[in-house]
């Protein structure tokens, strides 16, 4: 249930050229903003585009290598694919439409539905069986295309922007239901997304593009901390905790972050989320409003294109992006002793 | 959501349009030829003329055009029934030729044309591929098992004369394979390969040259055809169309009928 | 200017309606359509046009997908080629069946070795009807298969569906209203089909005399009235034809 792949191809004057190993079990999410690549790299997985050179090969089964004129089709390469617009099929219910590929598995129709139904339930749509796709919801559709997807057990299961068409509601719900899937799932996956928050929360590596290329591979603790270039700083980095929630308070380590932002209550293992830019720097402990305050030593100053990221150590590490009149007006240099400041409504919390 | 649908109805509507004028354009079996001249005499002539007419009257077109260069002559060249309904609609004839006395009695009826005159006569035969791969002699071989007999319609007169033929020779009604709606149509049927003998006029036997070998029927057997002409009535050139007719019934038009395999009207 | 000229154009296709409807011999009509010419006539008509309709869809609905999602050489021509038959004079299509299935023809002469006869027999009826309906039936499936959405037709294919597979369980059901639309012009136009079927099947009834030709036998016949009542039958049926296309498809617009 591995992916190992090499892709170079070439679609109308934009060229892909990419390598990827995803082990089993592991969820990579590719991030990247539009025409990066990434529904280009999905369709090369899925066989839907063949590549120009390199080799793509699932647990060793090698399914496209241009050198050796392998290429096998999208049927049989058992990989599945949840499209960004879900594209269900119209004429058939929700039922039909999970049974279609356990079906063309050669699967005895009533056997095929009772499949289906019980992979519906696990997505908790049970009750919409019977229903056609135009009858439902966004989030739900989503569910049951994902539901269709994983029927079929597929080697490898791809992701089009799963969440990128709902709203913000029914995206957290949605990325519950992928986690728990992916949880019960043994096959290799890759999350294509331009959303860092869907990265960073349903991934276990990241896999940054930027024109056609990689920009960046690692966790996402190591990518958000150590971003290589300005193009992953700006996408990913970020301020990424794990700890455990208790009402609207976050333990990490010893300190304690306090998240007002989020409606709902969060209990148990979480990631919170501090955009840097959101990070006030203060040579003296400050007054004001702000909930979170933390000392720390300026552990390093990173330049990227206007911005300065000043990487802070201390009980809490915090990353800071301020612009450099304020490095100049605060005379921040590595050592320097200071005290950032989060307001409480800049702290995203996301169960973990 | 469905923009197919928008388009595809575009398209029906577009394809109805085709389909009509489709439907129109392959029914008209008739032909027209103008002839340019300078002559300000108001002698332009509409001629309806049995199809089966059109060699010897085109080749009469180009007699006149030298020794009556007044006449400007557009043919209108149909099966004769068709003709008589063009003329009782009011179509602009201003002389009609008639194969058989039949559709020519129906516009005399009518009170459509003036008193016509029969200028040629015309009588069936046999046509068959040349060198008579079937060996046909007469009638009787038509009917033979694998021979292709394609005959006209009986609403046609060529059709009506071989039903009688047939019934002349004691023969029973014969199973054609097909019933054409003019003579030249049979004929092609037969040029084209895909009959072995059809009953035409031997004119058209003549016409059509080597395509074809005639197989005489007997004169006991045959029919004779008489082909009328007639000014109409509603023609406002009488005066030119009154020269015309009398140029076919006893001047010129009768060596172009003769040279076409016509027999003369007595 | 504009409702002028549209009040000429209504008037130039419902004078000639009014015109059947006016000669129509409403007190004879019965007798006149159900004697027994007319009803040979009329029953071959409906064989015949259905069998070309069937035989437009077999073919024609791979045809039109292959067109739609098929890219090879020569695709541009084919569907010259497949379409040229609306915008020929159906009896130029008649005399090319003819040198093509006849007896003589290009193909017709091993067909009539193995005792296959096209002209003058019921399947040469169906042929000439064919040639000149299929494309308006290819012409409408080709354009929804070319609207739908091809993506489904991807996603059928990672969940496992063969190229087969996807074009029964899939494609052809998402463009089934076009089918039967393209389905029903196809047969309007087999069943009002004259010039082909003249030209090369001939004219004998019971076999190759469908309505249409005789309609226009009955007419060079100077049986005008006998005529028009066929004529009319065959317009009610366009005119069902027509409101049925409407309600299928513009009520979904």
């Amino acid at each position: 249930m591995t992916l190992d792949a090499r892709i170079d191809v070439s679609v109308g004057g934009f060229r892909l050229d990419v390598a990827l190993e995803v082990a089993s079990g592991e969820t990579v999410a590719v991030l990247g903003p539009n025409g990066a690549g990434k529904t280009t790299l999905l369709r090369a997985l899925a066989g839907l585009l063949p590549i120009d050179s390199g080799r793509i090969a699932v647990d060793g089964e090698v399914v496209d290598d241009p050198a050796t004129g392998t290429f096998v089709p999208p049927e049989r390469r058992a990989i599945g694919v949840v499209f960004q617009d879900y594209l269900l099929f119209p004429h058939l219910d929700v039922l039909d439409n999970v049974a279609f590929g356990v079906r063309e598995n050669g699967v005895t129709r009533r056997a095929a539905r009772e499949h289906a139904a019980a992979v519906l339930s696990t997505v908790g749509l049970s009750d919409k069986a019977r229903s056609r796709p135009r009858e439902l919801s966004g989030g739900q559709a989503q569910r049951v295309a994902l539901a269709r997807a994983v029927a079929i057990e597929p080697r490898i299961l791809l992701l089009d922007e799963p969440l990128a068409a709902l709203d913000v509601q029914t995206r957290a719900e949605v990325r519950q239901t992928l986690r728990e899937v992916f949880a019960s799932t043994k096959g290799a996956r890759v999350l294509v997304t331009h959303d860092a928050v869907d990265a960073l929360t349903l991934a276990d590596r990241l896999c940054i593009l930027h024109d056609g290329q990689v920009a960046q591979l690692g966790t996402p603790d190591d990518v958000v901390a150590h971003p290589r270039t300005a193009y992953v700083a700006e996408l990913v980095g970020t301020n990424l905790y794990r700890g455990i929630a208790n009402g609207d308070v976050v333990r990490v380590g010893d300190s304690t972050l306090v998240a007002i932002a989020t409606a709902e209550e969060h209990r148990g293992s979480v990631l919170a989320i501090v955009p840097p830019h959101a990070v006030v720097l203060h040579r003296e402990r400050p007054e004001g409003s702000a909930r979170n305050v933390f000392a720390g030593t300026v552990a390093g100053l990173d330049r990227f294109g206007g911005r300065v990221r000043v990487r802070i150590a201390g009980p809490l590490p915090v990353i800071a992006e301020v612009t450099p009149a304020a490095v100049a007006a605060l005379d921040l240099m590595e050592g320097s002793e200071v005290w950032a400041a989060i307001k409480a409504t800049e702290v995203t919390v996301f169960p973990a | 959501m469905f923009d197919w649908r928008g388009r595809a109805a575009v398209v029906a509507v577009g394809l109805v349009l085709v389909m009509a004028a489709g439907c129109g354009s392959s029914s008209s079996k008739s032909t027209a030829t103008t002839t340019k001249t300078t002559s300000n005499v108001n002698g332009a002539l509409n001629v309806f003329a049995a199809a089966s007419l059109t060699e010897a009257f085109t080749d009469e077109k180009a007699t006149l055009a030298r020794e009556k260069p007044d006449l400007h002559i557009t043919y209108n060249f149909a099966g004769s029934q068709a003709l008589v309904q063009s003329i009782q609609q009011g179509a602009p004839a201003d002389v009609f030729a008639s194969a058989g006395q039949s559709n020519m009695q129906t516009l005399v009826d009518a009170g459509l044309v003036e008193k016509p005159v029969t200028f040629a006569r015309n009588t069936l035969e046999i046509a068959v591929a040349p060198g008579n791969p079937k060996h046909i002699t007469g009638l009787a071989d038509l009917e033979r098992a694998g021979v292709i007999l394609v005959l006209e319609d009986p609403s046609v007169p060529a059709g009506k004369y071989a039903l009688q033929a047939f019934a002349s020779a004691k023969l029973p009604a014969p199973h054609a394979k097909s019933l054409e709606l003019d003579v030249k149509s049979t004929l092609a049927k037969l040029t084209l390969g895909e009959a072995d003998a059809v009953v035409v006029y031997v004119s058209d036997v003549k016409a059509a040259g080597t395509k074809v070998q005639g197989v005489p029927i007997p004169a006991a057997q045959n029919l004779f055809a008489s082909y009328p002409i007639a000014v109409v009535k509603a023609s406002t050139h009488k005066a030119a169309a009154q020269a015309f007719v009398d140029e076919i019934a006893t001047g010129t038009g009768q060596e172009a009928l003769r040279a076409r395999g016509f027999l003369p009207a007595g | 200017m504009a409702i002028a000229g549209a009040t000429i154009a209504t008037l130039f296709f419902a004078v000639p309606l009014l015109g059947l409807l006016w000669r129509a011999p409403w007190s004879s009509a019965w007798e006149q359509l159900t004697n027994h010419e007319t009803l040979v006539a009329l029953r071959l008509s409906l064989e015949t046009s259905l069998a070309a309709t069937a035989l437009a869809v077999v073919f024609g609905v791979p045809l039109a997908w292959v067109q739609a999602r098929v890219a090879y050489p020569g695709r541009r021509l084919v569907r010259a080629l497949t379409t040229l038959p609306m915008v020929l004079p159906p009896v130029v299509g008649g005399i090319a069946l003819f040198l093509a299935f006849g007896r003589l023809g290009l193909v017709g002469q091993y067909l009539d070795k193995v005792g296959v006869h096209l002209p003058f027999h019921v399947p040469g009826a169906i042929a000439a009807e064919l040639f000149v309906s299929m494309p308006f039936l290819v012409l409408v499936v080709e354009a929804a298969f070319r609207s739908a959405d091809q993506r489904l037709e991807d996603a059928a294919r990672t969940l496992g569906a063969s190229r087969f597979s996807v074009f029964r369980r899939v494609a052809l059901p998402s463009i089934r209203p076009a089918l039967v639309a393209g389905a029903v012009l196809c047969w309007a136009r087999a069943l009002g089909e004259f010039g082909a079927t003249i030209t090369f099947a001939g004219n004998l009834q019971g076999k190759t005399q469908t309505l249409p030709l005789f309609v226009y036998v009955t007419l060079e016949r100077g049986e005008l009235a006998a005529a028009i009542v066929p004529s009319l039958l065959l317009l009610v049926i366009s005119v069902a034809v027509l409101v049925s296309l409407r309600d299928r498809w513009l009520s979904a617009l």
